[in-house]
């Protein structure tokens, strides 16, 4: 069966490869900062060596549309094509191109529907950044094949966070019964409080450094159950009204296990919102 | 109501470089022959195809027709297309985040909870 070597939890946040590539009066203060601890957190995963990352994001109203919105969806397609003109327009983002790993998505939509995941599926898709930035910080070189998986986080009515917890107990199940002998890597992506197009937006800081604080500690100790006692469909609106995104941070505490505590964890205050970087080893360290 | 067709202008144009440059140069215009070209436009299907039915309402029409992106916002658009067409269409205008905190600023007088987003 295959192994599942590391699952790794960020923020995606699509101003980091503009700041980290500026450079003279261009580059930000905050950048070399930024670029010392995203590279920290990249060697998680190099150490882990894997062969193929599924990556859980979410699409940013790119390909998906409210005349047919799916609310988990698994792409099943030989490439990828990646980042959109509006992403290159206002985050400077490079095209980019990635081979899909197909036999795993197949086998993620089969075994995921007969779990009770009626997933969605799309044989041509075109992935945001919210896929995007994780591979421009944690595996540039892209060089390895891919499973991406979206949620719904943006276009109400959602999911429950609760559910977002079971698919990323089932992604687990599935890719540690995968009939391969591939080391896998599961990394998703979301968001602390976040605020965009409202009136908090754009601050300091992240608008909530309470909720961001304490969604830190839910995460660094694998506390699913105390996580979902406070989290709901309604008060993620009080932190920031783009805060849904936090469920992707819960679908991968629900990768990771209830209890696990995670191997790496950083944090990066930014303006605007709270970087966030997670790692877990499910087998107690790398090989 | 019709957040669902402000939602569809604010994704259509957004995506099309020259219907950004349209949109901010005579959002009026634009606005109009919008509503009467693309509204019903099923935006998966070839042009023989169409909806029938989708119109803005007057107070919908005159936020984008105006720019007015805080009346937007209290209609209930998205805010995340909203703040990424007006960002895309002002930012220039502004020193480098000037544009995303004006935004903020105009914005500042909405509380909790803001309004329901749902289509």
């Amino acid at each position: 069966m295959a192994e599942l070597v590391a699952v790794i939890a960020s923020t995606h946040h699509p101003f980091y490869y503009r700041a980290s590539t500026a450079t003279g009066e261009d580059r930000p203060p905050f950048a070399d900062e930024w670029v010392r601890k995203v590279e920290a957190f990249r060697e998680t995963l190099t150490k882990a060596r894997p062969d193929v990352l599924v990556m859980v994001g979410s699409d940013h109203f790119h390909q998906l549309w409210l005349d047919n919105m799916p609310q988990f969806l698994v792409g099943k397609a030989p490439f990828y094509d990646a980042n959109w003109y509006n992403e290159e327009r206002e985050f400077g983002l490079p095209r980019m191109f990635f081979t899909g790993q197909e036999d795993l998505s197949a086998y993620i939509l089969r075994e995921g529907l007969d779990a009770g995941f009626d997933l969605a599926f799309s044989n041509e898709l075109r992935i945001d950044h919210s896929i995007t930035c994780p591979i421009i910080t944690l595996r540039p070189q892209n060089d390895l094949p891919i499973v991406p998986i979206y949620t719904n986080i943006f276009a109400p009515p959602l999911p429950q966070p609760k559910r977002f917890v079971q698919l990323g107990r089932t992604i687990r199940e599935l890719v540690e019964s995968w009939p391969s002998d591939k080391r896998v890597a599961v990394i998703g992506t979301g968001h602390l409080s976040l605020e965009l197009g409202g009136p908090r937006q754009f601050g300091p800081h992240g608008p909530d450094p309470e909720f961001d604080r304490k969604a830190v500690e839910w995460i660094s100790s694998g506390d699913i159950e105390g996580c979902l006692s406070e989290v709901t469909l309604e008060s993620l609106h009080l932190p920031g009204n783009a805060t849904h995104g936090f469920m992707d941070f819960m679908l991968m505490m629900g990768v990771a296990g209830e209890g696990a505590k995670a191997d790496y964890v950083d944090t990066y205050d930014l303006f605007h919102t709270m970087e966030a970087y997670f790692t877990w080893y499910p087998n107690g360290g790398v090989a | 109501m019709s957040k669902y067709l402000m939602n569809k202008f604010l994704f259509t144009v957004d995506r099309d470089p020259e219907l950004v440059e349209r949109y901010r140069e005579d959002p009026r215009g634009t606005v109009e022959w919008w509503e009467a070209e693309c509204a019903n436009k099923l935006l998966s299907c070839h042009g023989g195809e169409a909806s029938t039915w989708l119109r803005f309402d007057d107070v919908e029409r005159e936020a984008l027709a105006a720019h007015d992106y805080p009346k937007l916002f209290e209609l209930g658009a998205h805010p995340f297309l909203t703040l990424t067409l007006f960002i895309a269409m002002f930012e220039r205008d502004y020193e480098p985040l000037g544009f995303q905190t004006e935004y903020a600023r105009r914005l500042a007088h909405a509380t909790l909870p803001y309004p329901d987003i749902a289509t």
